[in-house]
């Protein structure tokens, strides 16, 4: 691995190669982009097979990835100052636009996640899962740390409002993703253990009273985790297929294009939430682990950015962007194979559709960002 | 102060993120174990068990139904046989619309409106997730059609499937019998499993009574299936591990039945309701199995409508009915040559004896009388003489002095009064009268007692016996075998599909049935062989190529009052007699037995004896030596009236 750090001898500068300089100049992190693009085109190569061989499918979604790719570099040549500047801003546009996008729903009658600007629809909870990290930093930025219990209850606002909302939509998936993502921020900003500990105790409760605020397919899907085989026709069809797809791949999987449950459409949602167990049953454990090998390098990239950034903003908002890619990736991993609810989170990089490419990576490029130009906030 | 805290902040803050970044990561590499380890426990350690889940969701079992066996006549011509046909299904619960869809149905053609509510109701009879076949035996025109507007619908099918097809039609349908559709009552008495995927099964004659055979062993093939049912056998998806078994053609079976003869008898009935069988007294087989008016098998095996179905069953003709196997007559004076052989062997009469028919018989001590069934005197007359001209008032006073103990102990061996045991189902028994059976028959003390006057009756075939026409061709194979008897049979032998290697089946004797001595036996022969010479059925042997014997009888359909006279034209048709014809030939040697019934047929010489002589004639013509002189002519010109 080569390290570009400031200050460093001439023999090391003529050492690096073409594609480096690049790199370097586009404010790139190699290593981490291989890493993106290795999962990429993985989740290509499945998608291909899990859309039922269709190209179009695996067109529309490169095209999603060019986007995102496009918003990555974008994003990774903004100044950390001005995405701190901008992190207000970016929040309370998206917390107008959730509204927005509410109050269609309810003047709509149905669910509603989707604004349409005329030339693009977009989720504005997407925005979210960016913007609350984003507030979040911002707010702490030049706070002493841990936060005070002041502190916590406006960032607690500064989370769950958005995710209220979009949970209205309903969007639970979502939902939880963007308080997952806001609450890894405050716990990388050293939130005590006592208060994880108690807050760990309320949420019991609190589940309990978000229980009965559940809508009745939220309820199910949580009662079918529980329970798969309460309903193998209905609710708990797709977790007790998707545990039969990956099960049934076994340890080297059925071959490319060769899962009958996959292929035969046995296994709903099969290109875009369910993917992993088309994974799972064509390449059988070593493709899974390989996928995951991928992701943990990924993270752990990111994450090894996220220390080397030099201020509070930045590595919040850094470590909180690594962690919530983790997450991701855990939870569509944990509802597919059986271990989590079903609760609609796409696998990162490999899912067909939604915005939700184009947001992760544009989440990647603000961590390159907020890495390739530390030396200048140091200066 | 802010700076100053900032400042001091900084170092603690970065310890603390170093340490919250170390949490993380121990975090994470706990959750990726725990998910590793549950890839594990579903991919490596329950394996088998989620292969065999896929497995199930992905392999449907789909039955291979097996070749139904043929059925060969005994000159190896084809009776019943299998044909692919196709056929409209439709499934229920797959289609959105049924309405719409029928409506469609009949707009393009395949549906006839005018079936359209039987359609809709044979349906409705189905559960939604079962398959009911539409419409049946498509036309290529059809099927092109239909192939053309597919896509519009989801749930209806054209499918291939074998049909029995029986290349003679009505004929020998009695005997042959048909495949219909698996009715409730068949489901309760066949083993489920090994029908599915069958839809027809036997419902009558060899195709009921050889059931197991003809059936085979239906094989299966496992095909993927997706998740709504629908087959992507040919989509090139998979796969290596599906199973699949042949299925086993069902046996052959080569019947006993001549067709030539068997036709020639249908033809003979000229559309009168009636029954012919004709028996080889040497195996038992059975030549001729008619039972007429008949039916087209086809159309119970091409799914027969309910207004077809009416048709049939309501037909004053009976066309279902077997009347050779389930049909009830008296014998008439079919009867007489046995009583006559009862005679001579308890020492009634004497071949030489003669009596003296005045046309009436007046009962002893009776003022009773008995006529003469077809009037007239026949003078004085010996047994032969009385068998021949089928004198009645010389078979009363036998039977008066016989009496019925004896007459049912002379009859019983022969056959009378229980089932032959043919092959096939259905077969009834008629009835040997005797003292116990009328005492079980009547309530009343005083109607139960047997009157000389029941004996009188029996004496002619009349009163209470009665016979199914197979019954009677059993007896007239017992006389022309002189007491040698095997039972009757329609299988003679099968066929294995695969090596058509013939298995026989071996005749099986019964008893040898002694009647008289030798010389008692030939007086009956005797008078049954001037039957046809000079008797009452002289006018049909005349010209045949071989010599006949036989006996003529008419048997009341219902009773006339004791003074009146039976006038036949004065009858309704179907109140009229019914005419009997039993006949063996050669006389010499008898390679056929014959017994034939015309309903209402009025004289048995006029309307049954033809009949006779057709059916001989196609069976035997063909199979005597063609040097044997036409002895007939002679005897006729010897004899002629």
């Amino acid at each position: 691995m080569i390290r570009i750090t400031p200050g460093s001898d001439s023999t090391a500068r003529r050492t690096l190669s073409g594609a480096a300089r690049i790199l370097l100049a586009l404010k790139l992190d190699g290593p981490l982009l291989v890493g993106l693009s290795l999962v990429a085109i993985y989740g290509l190569v499945v998608l291909y097979s899990a859309s039922g061989q269709d190209w179009g499918t695996v067109l529309r979604a490169a095209t999603r990835l060019g986007i995102g790719t496009v918003a990555m570099l974008a994003l990774a040549q903004v100044r950390p100052q001005q995405l701190r500047a901008a992190a207000p801003w970016l929040w309370c546009i998206g917390l107008v636009m959730l509204i927005i996008v509410d109050a269609m729903g309810v003047i709509g009658k149905g669910a509603q996640r989707w604004l349409d600007l005329g030339f693009v629809r977009f989720q504005p909870s997407e925005i979210m899962k960016l913007a609350v990290p984003m507030f979040g930093a911002w707010y702490l930025r030049e706070r002493p740390l841990p936060p005070t219990a002041p502190d916590l209850a406006i960032l607690a606002g500064i989370i769950l409002v958005p995710a209220g909302l979009t949970a209205l939509q309903p969007d639970l998936g979502t939902a939880v993703l963007i308080t997952i993502g806001g609450v890894l921020l405050v716990i990388m900003a050293g939130l005590s253990v006592w208060f994880m500990v108690g807050a760990f105790v309320v949420g019991g409760v609190g589940a309990w009273f978000g229980w009965s605020m559940l809508h009745d397919y939220q309820r199910n899907r949580v009662l079918t985790f529980l329970d798969p085989q309460s309903d193998p026709l209905g609710a708990g069809y797709h977790i007790i297929q998707s545990q039969i797809a990956i099960g049934s791949g076994g340890l080297f999987g059925k071959g490319w294009m060769n899962g009958s449950q996959s292929q035969l459409e046995y296994l709903p949602e099969r290109h875009t939430d369910f993917i992993f167990a088309v994974i799972g049953e064509e390449f059988g454990l070593l493709g899974l682990t390989l996928l995951l090998l991928l992701y943990l390098f990924v993270v752990a990239r990111a994450l090894y950015l996220a220390a080397q950034t030099q201020d509070t903003f930045a590595r919040l908002l850094a470590s909180s962007l690594a962690l919530t890619f983790f997450v991701y990736i855990f939870i569509n991993a944990g509802m597919v194979s059986g271990l989590l609810p079903v609760v609609g989170v796409p696998l990162p990089l490999v899912s067909y559709g939604g915005t939700s490419m184009v947001t992760l990576l544009a989440g990647f490029g603000i961590l390159m960002a907020l890495y390739s130009h530390r030396k200048l906030i140091g200066s | 102060m802010a700076g100053a805290v900032r400042i001091k902040d900084l170092q603690k803050e970065l310890r603390m993120f170093e340490g919250r970044s170390i949490f993380a990561a121990a975090t994470i590499a706990l959750l990726c174990l725990l998910l590793i380890g549950r890839l594990v426990l579903l991919q490596i350690v329950r394996y088998d068990y989620y292969t065999e889940l896929s497995q199930g969701n992905r392999a449907r079992l789909e039955p291979i139904p097996a070749n139904r066996g043929l059925i060969l006549d005994r000159n190896g011509a084809v009776l019943a046989e299998n044909q692919p046909s196709y056929q409209l299904e439709l499934v229920r619960e797959q289609v959105p619309d049924l309405e719409q869809t029928l409506n469609a149905l009949v707009s393009i053609g395949l549906i006839p409106p005018e079936e359209l509510n039987d359609v809709r109701r044979l349906i409705r009879s189905r559960r939604g997730f079962e398959t009911v076949p539409v419409r049946l035996r498509l036309t290529e025109e059809q099927i092109a059609r239909f192939a053309v507007h597919r896509h519009q619908f989801p749930g209806v099918e054209i499918q291939a499937r074998s049909t029995r097809f029986y290349p003679h039609g009505a004929l020998a349908v009695h005997a042959l019998g048909y495949v219909g559709s698996i009715s409730e009552s068949d489901l309760a008495r066949i083993d489920r499993g090994a029908y599915v995927g069958t839809s027809l099964i036997g419902k009558l004659g060899v195709e009921a009574a050889r059931e197991s055979q003809l059936h085979g062993h239906n094989g299966f093939r496992e095909i993927l299936v997706n998740a709504q049912g629908r087959s992507v056998q040919n989509q090139g998806v998979l796969d290596r591990n599906l199973r699949s078994e042949a299925p086993t053609a069902g046996t052959d079976l080569i019947l006993s039945l001549d067709m030539p003869a068997q036709e020639a008898a249908e033809k003979a009935f000229l559309g009168r309701r009636g029954a012919a069988i004709a028996l080889d007294p040497h195996t038992g087989d059975v030549l001729v199995l008619a039972s007429m008016p008949g039916f087209d098998p086809g159309i119970f095996g091409r799914g027969i409508t309910g207004v077809e179905y009416r048709e049939l069953e309501t037909n004053i003709d009976l066309p279902l009915f077997n009347r050779a196997l389930r049909g009830i007559y008296p014998p008439g004076s079919t009867v007489k040559p046995v009583l006559g052989m009862a005679g001579l062997a308890y020492g009634i009469v004497t071949a030489d004896q003669t009596k003296f028919c005045p046309g009436v018989y007046h009962l002893p001590n009776s003022r009773r009388i008995a006529r003469e069934g077809r009037g007239g005197v026949h003078g004085t007359v010996s047994l032969r003489a009385a068998i021949a001209e089928s004198c009645d008032v010389y078979f009363y006073d036998l039977a008066y002095h016989l009496d019925v103990d004896r007459m049912h102990e002379f009859l019983e061996p022969f056959g009378f009064g229980k089932p032959t045991g043919i092959d096939i189902a259905g077969e009834r028994s008629g009835i040997l009268p005797s003292r116990e059976w009328k005492r079980k028959r009547f309530k009343n003390p005083s109607d139960g007692a047997w009157y000389p006057g029941d004996s009188v009756n029996f004496g002619i075939g009349q009163g209470f016996m009665s016979v199914t026409p197979m019954q009677l061709a059993q007896v007239t194979s017992v006389l022309a075998g002189q007491g040698a008897v095997f039972q009757p049979r329609l299988v003679t032998a099968t066929r294995d599909p695969v090596t058509r290697e013939i298995t026989k089946v071996d005749p099986i004797p019964l008893p040898h049935v002694k009647g008289g001595t030798p010389e008692q036996w030939k007086v009956i022969m005797e008078g049954m062989r001037d039957t046809m010479t000079r008797g009452t059925a002289r006018a049909i042997a005349t010209t045949a190529e071989y010599h006949m014997a036989g006996k003529t009888g008419t048997a009341q359909a219902f009773s006339v009052a004791q003074n009146a006279k039976y006038v036949e034209k004065d009858v309704a048709e179907r109140l009229r007699d019914h005419s009997w014809f039993i006949a063996f030939a050669p006389a010499e040697s008898p390679q056929i037995a014959v017994a034939v019934l015309v309903e209402n047929g009025g004289f048995g010489a006029s309307a049954a004896a033809p009949i006779a002589r057709q059916i001989m004639d196609a069976y035997l013509l063909p199979r005597l030596p063609k040097a044997t002189p036409a002895a007939e002519a002679t005897a006729a010109g010897e004899f002629g009236p």
